[in-house]
């Protein structure tokens, strides 16, 4: 006979979830204004191949299907990777980077509230690793792309149709803000060069990547305002960011971008609310969360800057969750009545 | 105005106190039958001290208070004693225990009685007066009130705490009480005070019982006593000894420790106006404000009298259609009562009827999402969700170095668990496992002690027979092949040796492995015992599977 408490204040693990998709749709909307169609049109997909691998998993390890299948979690990862992919990402690039999110990170390690990594950042890594060429093939923002494609042609485009007739790959795709300085300080330009002859900059970020990013950070703030999440990870996530790029940008300012810059990239944003605060990998102590945040934005700015890959966020993550056992055991808070130390 | 301090953690559950605390306390009738449990108390159980077909007297002890850890039983009201034996009691394993019943003859004729005078009386003499009159903490955790009583021994108590905090939702027993006997219990609680020694006089009442508050002001400027009663922010679970400690001293209690290690004494305001009801007019404990309430047509406060079935209060207080069970205890702290017969007892401070409405089965139990809910809301500062997994793996050796023994098994986290995991059962579940297997390894210590002492045993025989068949040898080499006197001497010397190994060997056996262990944890074993079974059921229900 259970004799724990007989009433439950109104909560769910649907409503957690659901509220974190809710706080994901200003990014969404801004993402949708600034680029175009493509990043609508590869959520809804994502989701659906979430809800089927989800199913089918968990059909394969004999669990109730309508409990776990609605409790939102699915469609939480599916949503923090294709806003991790690029907007025009084809089809099968998400079927992969869902079948490695939900099949082997989610599932294989148990499921719901087992997973030691962010599924979705499991998903991206095998992406980038594996495909580098499509996932820097990111949508150029509509203000400057030179053609606008609609619905129906980004439907086209995502899913095998081919381009519009007469529209070249370079007028829909670009690199990222990101990328275009990593390249750029390749080829031994400067980086006041490289903000010259390209036009991907905006005023702290990249044209319309800015706004997609202040946008993460409203609901990321409504997230925190909700409880949802704490503000530890967040703050020491852009901290350890900013010190970091701050720190090299101190250094030397022709090779390395202003900490502003490193922060108003939209995966930063969406790393630091709603990826690295992922509780079921993430650290459950205060002080294990500051120190969680502040090595993930370490080590985002190190993989960016020093690193072979365009982003360092995914990277930095799946490193710290590796690291959540170790940090909780030794940042256990005291207890009620516990002497200090 | 005093300077509050705020605990770690709490909750808001809805309050659900307007129901039952707008209407007076009721004297309950008197039932044909009182089942009166002799175990009302953590300790040792009362001992009977009737017989069958005994004509009993309202106030009439029936059990006697057994050791230290105890403390007495009386009879509720005037009739035979029907049986003396196992019953129907409310406890969450179901499990029935000794019980004392009465056939009352509807006169409640009280036995000649009459109050002490405490001020004159010796504090010892007082406090076995308090003992034998049946007192034990009403607030919930019904320990002995002598022996809380009992400054010796522990550190001086500063504080006494007057506790009016009724943090459980739909309880409003103390607030019907302060608002209607606020005198008797600072009285009480002036009793108190002069067996602590306790210099300050403290008392908490949470800021929903406007009406209590000023009731005990009131008094308390009535009798000109010196008191500060201070209105606490209504949160659970501030009624906690811990927790109205924290607010109203600022004090923390040690992790592990109780409130009397930083000096202050903690008792419930029914306790105090029982006390009061004990030593100024020498009446036993033999009833209690109980609210029922909850899917009831008139959820009321009621004076009941100890034994009385809580089918019956129930039914008093206007049963009604689709009643799904009933909870002893607010529905934060409290438990099903397994058998709607069982009888009101010391603790029972509420009969709260449930319906599928008001109290809908929890839902599905989903994994934990580390989400830390649980963390933020705990008055102990654990981490429950840590907890939970150890107690689940069974790795009791780390769940003890997370500090287990610290939950006060509030419910808070259950309370806020988004996943909606029973996580209280789980600590619980450890605790008793915990208990038992200390217990296991005591007796595996003697276990272990009794082989060494027979390994000893074999070895000495050995030696002996050596030297024994080396003397024979010796003598059929000098004498003749009789047994030299000496020898006959050894043999018998042999013999009643080994007879006194023999007992003293009985003697290793008999202690029992609880003893050497403080009374109280050895009732808790007891209980805890029997809820094991269940809990363990609870516990080994894995969170996925159930095929669909
Ligand atoms: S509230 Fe429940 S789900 Fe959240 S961490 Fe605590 S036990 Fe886990
Ligand atoms: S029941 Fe125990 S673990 Fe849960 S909130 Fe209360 S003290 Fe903390």
């Amino acid at each position: 006979m259970a004799t724990s408490t007989h009433v439950l204040q109104k909560n769910s693990v649907s409503r957690v979830m659901l509220l974190v998709l809710a706080c994901l749709i200003p990014g969404i909307l801004t993402y949708a204004w600034q680029f175009g169609w493509g990043i609508v049109i590869n959520l809804v997909w994502a989701s659906i191949l979430a809800l089927s691998l989800e199913a089918l998993a968990l059909r394969l390890r004999n669990f109730p299907i309508k409990p776990f299948l609605s409790d939102g979690s699915a469609i939480v990862t599916a949503w923090l990777l294709a806003l991790s992919l690029p907007p025009l990402a084809p089809w099968w690039l998400t079927l992969v980077g869902m079948i490695f999110a939900i099949g082997v990170a989610k599932h294989l390690y148990g499921g719901l509230g087992q997973n030691i990594f962010n599924p979705a950042m499991v998903g991206f890594a095998v992406l980038i690793i594996s495909f580098p060429a499509q996932m820097t093939q990111w949508s150029a923002p509509l203000a400057i792309a030179g053609h606008h494609l609609g619905f129906v042609e980004s439907l086209a485009v995502i899913f095998g149709g081919g381009l519009p007739d007469g529209v070249a790959l370079d007028a829909i795709v670009s690199a990222t803000p990101l990328d275009t300085v990593r390249t750029g300080l390749m080829q031994q330009h400067t980086l006041g060069e490289i903000h010259s002859y390209s036009h991907i900059f905006g005023s702290l970020g990249g044209v319309g990547n800015e706004w997609v990013a202040a946008a993460y950070l409203a609901g990321g703030l409504t997230l925190w305002a909700l409880r949802i999440i704490s503000w530890h990870v967040p703050v020491a996530f852009l901290l350890g960011i900013w010190l970091t790029a701050g720190f090299l940008h101190w250094g030397d300012a022709g090779r390395y971008a202003a900490p502003w810059f490193q922060i108003a990239a939209p995966s930063a944003m969406l790393g630091a609310f709603f990826i690295a605060t992922d509780p079921v990998s993430g650290s459950t102590t205060p002080i294990g969360r500051l120190i969680f945040g502040l090595a993930a934005g370490f080590l985002t700015v190190i993989i960016r800057v020093f690193g072979g890959y365009p982003d360092g966020v995914a990277f930095s993550i799946l490193l710290m969750n590796l690291c959540v056992p170790l940090i909780d055991a030794y940042t256990q808070p005291r207890v009620f009545g516990e002497p200090r130390k | 105005m005093r300077e509050l301090h705020r605990f770690p953690g709490g909750v808001h559950p809805s309050e659900h106190k307007a129901e039952s605390s707008s209407r007076p306390i009721h004297e309950a009738f008197i039932p044909r039958k009182l089942v009166v449990p002799v175990r009302q108390h953590i300790g040792q159980p009362a001992k009977p001290v009737v017989e069958l077909g005994d004509r009993v007297l309202k106030g009439q002890m029936i059990a006697e208070a057994d050791g230290y850890v105890s403390t007495a039983i009386h009879a509720p009201s005037s009739g035979i004693i029907s049986e003396i034996g196992l019953a129907k009691v409310p406890h969450p394993s179901g499990l029935p225990d000794l019980c004392i019943s009465i056939e009352t003859d509807g006169k409640d004729e009280w036995i000649a009685h009459e109050g002490v005078d405490w001020r004159i009386m010796e504090a010892a003499a007082l406090r076995g007066y308090v003992r034998d009159m049946g007192l034990a903490g009403l607030g919930g955790a019904v320990f002995p009130s002598s022996i809380k009583l009992d400054p010796a021994g522990g550190p001086a108590i500063h504080t006494l705490i007057l506790n009016g905090g009724e943090c459980e939702p739909w309880i409003t027993c103390d607030d019907r009480l302060m608002q209607e006997r606020a005198e008797e219990i600072l009285e009480g609680a002036r009793i108190m005070q002069h067996l602590l020694g306790a210099q300050t006089l403290l008392a908490g009442i949470e800021d929903n019982k406007q009406e209590a508050i000023a009731a005990m002001r009131t008094a308390a400027e009535k009798l000109g006593l010196d008191i500060d009663i201070t209105s606490m922010p209504t949160l659970y679970p501030g009624g906690g000894g811990k927790q109205i400690t924290k607010t109203l001293t600022g004090l923390d209690t040690p992790s592990g420790g109780r409130t009397t290690d930083v000096g202050v004494q903690v008792f419930n305001v029914g306790t105090a106006y029982a006390l009061a009801r004990a030593i100024l007019h020498g009446e036993p404990l033999i009833s209690r404000i109980v609210t029922v309430t909850g899917h009831v047509l008139r959820p009321q406060n009621f004076e009941v009298l100890i034994g009385t079935q809580m089918s019956e209060l129930v039914m008093h207080a206007g049963d009604r259609e689709a009643m799904t069970g009933i909870i002893m205890g607010g529905p934060m702290m409290g438990f099903d009562v397994p058998n709607l017969d069982a009888p009101v007892v010391k603790s029972t401070n509420c009969v709260l009827a449930k319906s599928e409405e008001t109290f809908p089965p929890r839902p599905r139990e989903m994994p934990c999402i580390r989400c830390t809910q649980c963390v933020s809301v705990c008055p102990a500062v654990l981490q429950p969700q840590e907890l939970y997994w150890f107690a689940r793996a069974r790795n009791f050796g780390k769940a003890q170095e997370y500090h287990l023994f610290d939950c006060i098994e509030c419910g808070c986290c259950s309370y806020v668990c988004p996943s909606h995991i029973p996580l209280v059962d789980y600590y619980r579940f450890a605790k008793s496992e915990i208990w038992a297997r200390e217990k296991e390894k005591r007796s595996s210590d003697i276990a272990r002690e009794r082989h060494e002492f027979h390994l000893f045993r074999i070895e000495r025989e050995k030696k002996e027979k050596a030297a024994r068949l080396a003397a024979k040898a010796q003598t059929k080499k000098t004498e003749a092949p009789t047994l030299a006197p000496e020898e006959q001497d050894a043999k018998k010397k042999l013999i009643a040796e080994a007879l006194a190994r023999a007992q003293a060997k009985k003697a290793s056996i008999t202690p029992k492995n609880t003893d050497g262990l403080p009374e109280e944890k050895k009732t808790e074993i007891a209980e805890i015992e029997a809820r094991r079974a269940k809990i363990r059921e609870v516990a080994k229900q894995p969170v996925e599977p159930e095929k669909h």
